[in-house]
């Protein structure tokens, strides 16, 4: 039988897998490290903007919405327990509970996406408008990428979720947009208490 | 240290937590801005003390393989690096082995660097241990002694762990160098694996140097 596998095996010899380092859990591991650098750098540019060179935060006569983007911060991290909802809910069987744990969690993701773009569109000043600004939309617009790709695979989850994929052995396709999606939820908590509240 | 996105109930775990050390910062920076920065050095030494530091408070559930050999039959494993083949580990074997049918398996864990091992880049280091096994297989056969072998995991208790899995061994002879010269003994690899694992466990002391040998 062996013999048969690896007369039908063509290209490079089969990987060694280790039973210490599950590939996937290394994937997510890599994964979530070049995303924590990359939101790192945003960071360090608004650590030196703001602490080193002591800019006025915000620019004078320049207001953030903090009260508007404390509602969607609550809208975020509710959808954080609606996908959390969703993915016990399979581990049970419960196919209801997982469609409708998936759903809302599209539906609170747009709304807070929708919501930014209000944001964008009201709060009165441009990237432009000096390194107050340009902190400002580089931070909130990093995070809101991260949340459409995050709407992305959940939209592609969700698809699935209704063609009648997915039980309670295998639920992959759920649990990994469920991690992204908690990593998104993660970073904006940091962004908000950074940019809006200290 | 701990990956807390290695699955959604974690990620989930850990987006509560994160909430609660911004909030507590926070609000501590509303009330003072220095009580906040205050509150901001005694949260994250909690946190790096937390994930670094704390004593890991889940000892290792002890398991028992499933026994695999028929009646009659003792399947003993032998787990060396470097220092099968020494006549007092022989000679155990061969006392283990008398009056039953005895099956031994030999295990050589593939000892590789932490960066070689995260990289998956661990050709190398499985290709020396396959020469070292089929050394330690051709001693033990010259002695008298039929063992097959198989190269394992680099870290020794994780070898043990796949070893048992495939071939549940009544018997587990673990081999090292002595005392001051052996990595195995200094990060406690036999005690710990007396706590893990629900099987007879021997240590076998090979001093290649000095020819000299004794069992513990």
């Amino acid at each position: 039988m062996a013999t048969h596998v690896e007369a039908d095996h063509h290209g490079p010899p089969l990987a060694n897998q280790s039973s210490r380092v599950d590939s996937r859990v290394l994937g997510m591991f890599l994964f979530i490290a070049s995303e924590v650098m990359l939101f790192g750098a945003f960071f360090t540019a608004y650590f030196f903007v703001r602490v080193v060179n002591g800019i006025e935060w915000p620019t004078e006569g320049l207001h953030l919405p903090v009260f508007v983007a404390g509602v969607n911060t609550c809208i975020l991290v509710t959808s954080s327990f609606t996908v959390h909802w969703a993915l016990q809910s399979i581990k049970r069987d419960n196919r209801a509970g997982m469609k409708a744990g998936l759903v809302l969690t599209l539906a609170l993701g747009f709304v807070f996406l929708l919501t930014q773009a209000r944001e964008y569109s009201r709060v009165g000043f441009a990237p432009s408008d000096g390194a107050f600004g340009t902190i400002f939309y580089g931070l909130t617009g990093l995070h809101g990428a991260h949340v459409f790709v995050g709407l992305m695979l959940l939209t592609f989850a969700t698809i699935r979720a209704f063609r009648g994929h997915y039980s309670a052995a295998h639920h992959h396709g759920v649990e990994i947009p469920g991690i992204y999606w908690h990593f998104v939820d993660v970073m904006w908590i940091v962004v908000y208490t950074t940019i809006y509240i200290l | 240290m701990i990956n807390p996105f290695r699955s959604e109930a974690e990620a989930f775990r850990f987006l509560i937590r994160t909430i609660a050390y911004f909030a507590v910062i926070a609000a501590a920076a509303l009330i003072d801005k220095w009580l906040g920065v205050a509150v901001f050095v005694l949260a994250t030494g909690v946190v790096v003390w937390w994930l670094f530091f704390r004593g890991d408070p889940k000892r290792p559930i002890r398991t028992a393989p499933a026994r695999r050999g028929g009646e009659g039959e003792r399947r003993i494993l032998v787990v060396a690096n470097e220092t099968v083949g020494g006549s007092t580990l022989r000679d155990r074997i061969r006392e283990r082995s008398e009056g039953v049918r005895a099956q031994v398996l030999v295990v050589s864990p593939a000892l590789n660097t932490p960066i070689r091992h995260w990289a998956s880049d661990e050709d190398g280091a499985r290709a020396v241990a396959e020469t070292r096994l089929e050394e330690s297989l051709g001693r033990l056969r010259s002695g008298g002694i039929d063992a097959r072998g198989e190269v394992g995991d680099s870290e020794p208790l994780q070898a043990i762990e796949d070893a048992l899995r495939t071939f549940g061994a009544d018997e587990i002879i673990i081999s090292t160098h002595p005392e001051g010269r052996s990595q195995w003994l200094e990060r406690g690899i036999v005690s710990q694996a007396r706590e893990r694992f629900a099987v007879p466990i021997t240590h076998v002391v090979v001093d290649l140097d000095a020819d000299r040998e004794e069992i513990r």
